[in-house]
């Protein structure tokens, strides 16, 4: 009997090794962890497959010997109950044995955890920054910063009841409009914080997460082996639209990254000079359209009728009809004390122009303004006078502290 | 062990009042035991219809039926109600029930207090689910309700304040309760070494929810100052840290879960022994294992924050606790199959939900010490992999329990036997639905889909459907096991008062059903 209850767990214990093993080969991307691109990242999946075995073969050990009982000590079967109910002995082995597997498994664990903390010796440095619902990135050695949120079009389509196939995504919900750009074999650090709720910024192919919380800046690095695309997703609940704020990494070679840097401070130039300039009611609305599009619509919706009860609309408000400088404060600043957010730094002058104009021409609404760009600078000029008089009431709190 | 049942002409006017006045007035612990119970029974389709909510918005990608805000509502509520509203009451129904029972007590210690823990619930739960029916919608912000994202939410906050303090007051009463009667009310000889392993586990987790409840409240109350009274606890403009509100809530929150586990562990070592004929193995270490799990979960609540962004020691020190909890948790396992090993055991319903909680509680668990190794924890952190983890060990886990125990003493309370063969086919039906819903969220999770969202990619779209089927299977299966209950209470093959061959306890000296008065004079415990 005891014999071939050793059989039965050698049996068991081999299937448990083997058919993971097999399933995990041949469906690699939807049913388990990715080896990822970094070298923290194959640590930490061979972590993942280690402690994934020892579970194995420990479930399997205590189900072959619990399924052997079930069959043959039944009653059926004729067995007859044994009287014993206690060993001291067997209790210290079954508690000094996983003692000791797991001292085993604690050893390399720690090892990479220390690896993962040191974020000493990096060579450049992302600031990134999370909103509801997109991301900011900020490269600080090179004064580079932009957005990222959702594809326009994956926007449209995750709409409810929006009709739109979406087998033709071949990405769906994991495309954005600005990918964050980094070059390879760098040891990169990121800077994590948020502006308003927890958010965490999730790339599993460099095993990198980390919570971004307001008012704290935490810390993550990673160094990318190959050059590619690689997806996120934001892991931390952070309200309506949390399984819509993907983050999308394109690792470039150095000559490439180098390129891209080139280009987008070619753009920089290009976005400064057109705050300088006057522009069309025609343009400003057309423009001011694209910008409802990626940071409106959420909330107060495709016709600005708002959510009844949660977002209020733009068509016919007061905001949208009256004072042009109620309106400024109110995009501005944001309202306090609801989810409407202060946009001052998150679009700049030509946007907010052209945003502002096209709700106060939209939706119905007819008052037929035009804002420049020049309007919205002479708007936070004015303020920035208005403060200094003041006792100095600021809204907009700085990042002050570290943890 | 034997009863002496004495009669008394002068107790008549002990028999229950007639009608809806019996229910409201009841000091007894078997009515209330009965309320509990059957108040968590309906909670669990309330609870159940809004996951089906959930699983059938993810049935396939894309957002068809729901608004993301009311699908964060339901996730949020339904972790609320399957908790507070479904576990902890069946676990406080069944020590009602059994506790005094199982000592040889005539009742709680403390009868008007236990009454009035009982009629707080129903109360506190309308409030709370009223919330989903204002304007500004139920609460959103995930049942851990992290700030600052919960201090978005509308007034109807105030509400679920209210409604937590009021469940929060309910829990401590009725742990007091439990606490003053094993202490005060043991029939002589029986001392705690000898009390069955369900009342030391309730003892345990009755000094978890005194302790760690009113950490809860004095979180959420700190919430609700932020919110409305200009206090800056958790905001860092104001100088405060959301991170602290996770340290706080996490102090009462891993507890918590060994609350919504211990009593289920305490389940199972009385149903194993009676089916497998043979006694416990190893009672003391059992005792011990429990009392280790319940210090150690004291001292590993940060395993639930390892992204956000501790100091390394920290790490290194939550991780090694969270691994030995591991330890106590395997010599229970351990002991379980040393039970039944050369038992001569037979599988009627209960015994099948009993070992069917054994297996797939250890597949939870297992998957908890993965979750414990802290490098790959942050990549398993906040997606379907916990998800599943905390599923495994709570549905199949705590749920099985308390339908083994259900099944167990149905027989005890109304004095018929269930229909067994239902029983088998309930068994049968949930334990392959619950593995079709919950198997494949290990997978989509590990290949990164993240937890509390409405809408996915389309790589996850073939376990999520899988998954979809499961819950939609593993619900309407739970209509059997109403059906059950409703067939026993209503009669049946009358009960003996041992009921099970092998079964050992007070409880089973007396009468089936139950009267409705029991050791009204203390047994003789040898």
């Amino acid at each position: 009997m005891r014999r071939s209850l050793l059989r039965a767990v050698m049996a068991v214990v081999a299937c448990s090794l083997v058919l993971p093993s097999l399933a995990l080969a041949g469906y690699g991307d939807t049913i388990d962890m990715t080896t990822g691109v970094t070298e923290i990242s194959r640590s930490v999946h061979s972590l993942h497959r280690t402690i994934f075995y020892i579970c194995c073969i420990i479930g399997a050990g205590v189900f072959a010997v619990m399924f052997y009982s079930i069959f043959a000590h039944r009653k059926s079967r004729g067995a007859k109950p044994a009287t014993f109910h206690e060993s001291t002995t067997v209790e210290i082995i079954w508690t000094i044995v996983p003692f000791a597997i797991l001292i085993g498994m604690a050893w390399p664990a720690a090892k990479v955890l220390i690896k993962m903390e040191d974020f000493s010796g990096s060579e450049m440095t992302v600031k990134i920054t999370g909103y509801q619902w997109r991301w900011h990135y900020d490269y600080l050695d090179e004064d580079i910063q932009f957005y990222s949120q959702l594809d326009a079009a994956h926007n449209a389509a995750r709409q409810r009841d929006s009709g739109v196939e979406l087998e033709q995504f071949e990405h769906y919900l994991k495309e954005v409009d600005n990918a964050l750009v980094l070059p390879v074999g760098k040891k990169i650090r990121f800077l994590h914080t948020a502006a308003d709720v927890i958010h965490a910024w999730w790339v599993p192919a460099l095993a990198v997460k980390k919570d971004a919380i307001p008012g704290f800046i935490n810390e993550n690095w990673a160094k990318i082996d190959e050059p590619g695309i690689y997806r996120g997703k934001c892991a931390e609940l952070c309200g309506r639209d949390h399984g819509f704020m993907p983050v999308v990494v394109r690792a470039l070679p150095q000559d490439e990254y180098d390129a891209w840097v080139a280009d987008k401070k070619a753009e920089a130039t290009t976005a400064k000079l057109d705050a300088q300039r006057e522009w069309s009611h025609k343009e400003l609305v057309a423009t001011g359209e694209g910008v409802y599009q990626r940071n409106c619509v959420g909330c107060h919706q495709a016709e600005g009728q708002g959510i009844p009860g949660m977002f209020p609309a733009i068509a016919g408000s007061d905001v949208a009809n009256g004072s042009l400088e109620k309106h400024l404060e109110t995009v501005l600043h944001g309202v306090g004390d609801s989810p409407m957010q202060a946009y001052s730094t998150r679009l700049n002058d030509s946007e907010l122009a052209a945003v502002i104009t096209f709700q106060r021409n939209a939706f119905g609404n007819t008052t037929g303004d035009t804002i420049q760009p020049s309007d919205v600078r002479s708007y936070r000029n004015g303020q920035m006078q208005s403060l200094a008089t003041d006792t100095g009431y600021f809204s907009n709190f700085n990042v002050t502290g570290a943890n | 062990m034997s009863t002496a049942e004495a009669h008394h002409d002068d107790h008549d006017h002990h028999g229950p009042a007639p009608g809806f006045k019996r229910w409201l007035y009841t000091t007894n612990h078997k009515d209330i035991g009965t309320m509990y119970l059957l108040f968590s029974l309906i909670m669990f389709f309330v609870g159940g219809a809004m996951a089906l909510v959930i699983r059938a918005e993810l049935w396939t990608p894309g957002l068809q039926i729901v608004d993301p805000m009311f699908f964060n509502s339901m996730t949020t509520m339904h972790a609320i109600v399957m908790i507070f509203g479904v576990v902890m009451p069946a676990f406080v129904g069944l020590a009602n029930w059994m506790i005094p029972m199982m000592l040889g007590a005539p009742d709680m210690a403390l009868p008007r207090l236990n009454n009035w823990s009982f009629w707080i619930m129903p109360f506190a739960f309308t409030v709370m689910l009223s919330t989903l029916f204002m304007d500004s919608g139920g609460p959103a912000g995930g049942w851990t309700m992290y700030p600052p994202l919960t201090l978005q939410m509308g007034d109807s906050f105030a509400f679920v304040v209210f409604a937590i303090h009021f469940l929060g007051i309910s829990s401590v009463m009725g742990s007091i309760n439990i606490v003053a009667t094993i202490f005060n009310m043991r029939a002589p000889g029986m001392t705690m070494m000898k009390m069955p392993l369900f009342v030391w586990t309730w003892l345990i987790t009755a000094y978890l929810l005194i302790a760690t409840i009113p950490v809860f409240a004095g979180a959420v109350t700190m919430l609700l100052t932020d919110r409305y009274f200009g206090t800056s606890f958790f905001s860092a403009a104001g100088g405060g840290d959301p991170v602290m509100y996770q340290h706080i809530f996490w102090f009462f929150g891993h507890p918590e879960v060994y609350i919504l586990i211990l009593p289920a562990f305490g389940i199972i070592s009385s149903i194993i022994p009676t089916f497998a004929r043979k006694p416990l193995f190893g009672y003391d270490s059992m005792v011990y294992a429990t009392a280790s799990i319940a210090f150690l979960s004291f001292i590993v609540w940060a395993h639930h924050m390892f992204t956000t962004g501790m100091p390394l020691a920290a790490e290194l020190f939550f991780m090694f606790s969270t691994m030995m909890i591991s330890v106590p948790t395997g010599v229970k396992v351990f002991n379980w199959v040393a039970t039944m090993w050369r038992g001569s055991m037979t599988f009627e319903t209960p015994m099948l939900f009993a070992v069917g909680f054994v297996v797939m509680f250890t597949i939870g668990g297992l998957s908890g010490l993965m979750l414990a190794i802290t490098p790959a924890d942050i990549q398993y952190h906040d997606t379907y992999f916990v998800v599943a983890h905390f599923h495994y060990v709570l549905v199949p886990g705590a749920i099985f329990s308390l339908m083994a125990a259900t099944y167990y003493w149905m027989p005890k309370w109304t004095g018929n036997m269930y229909d067994e063969k239902l029983g088998k086919i309930h068994f049968w039906v949930s334990t392959i639905f619950v593995n079709l819903l919950f198997f494949p969220m290990h997978f989509v999770g590990l290949a990164g889909m993240p937890r509390r969202i409405p809408d996915y990619s389309l790589q996850f779209a073939d376990w999520n459907a899988i998954a979809s089927i499961g819950a939609f299977g593993f619900g309407f299966a739970q209509l059997i096991f109403v059906w059950v209950i409703i067939k026993c209470y209503r009669g049946g093959e009358k009960a003996t008062d041992q009921v099970w061959e092998g079964a050992d306890g007070l409880e089973w000296t007396v009468a089936s059903p139950a009267p409705y008065h029991t050791f009204e004079t203390a047994p003789e415990i040898k």
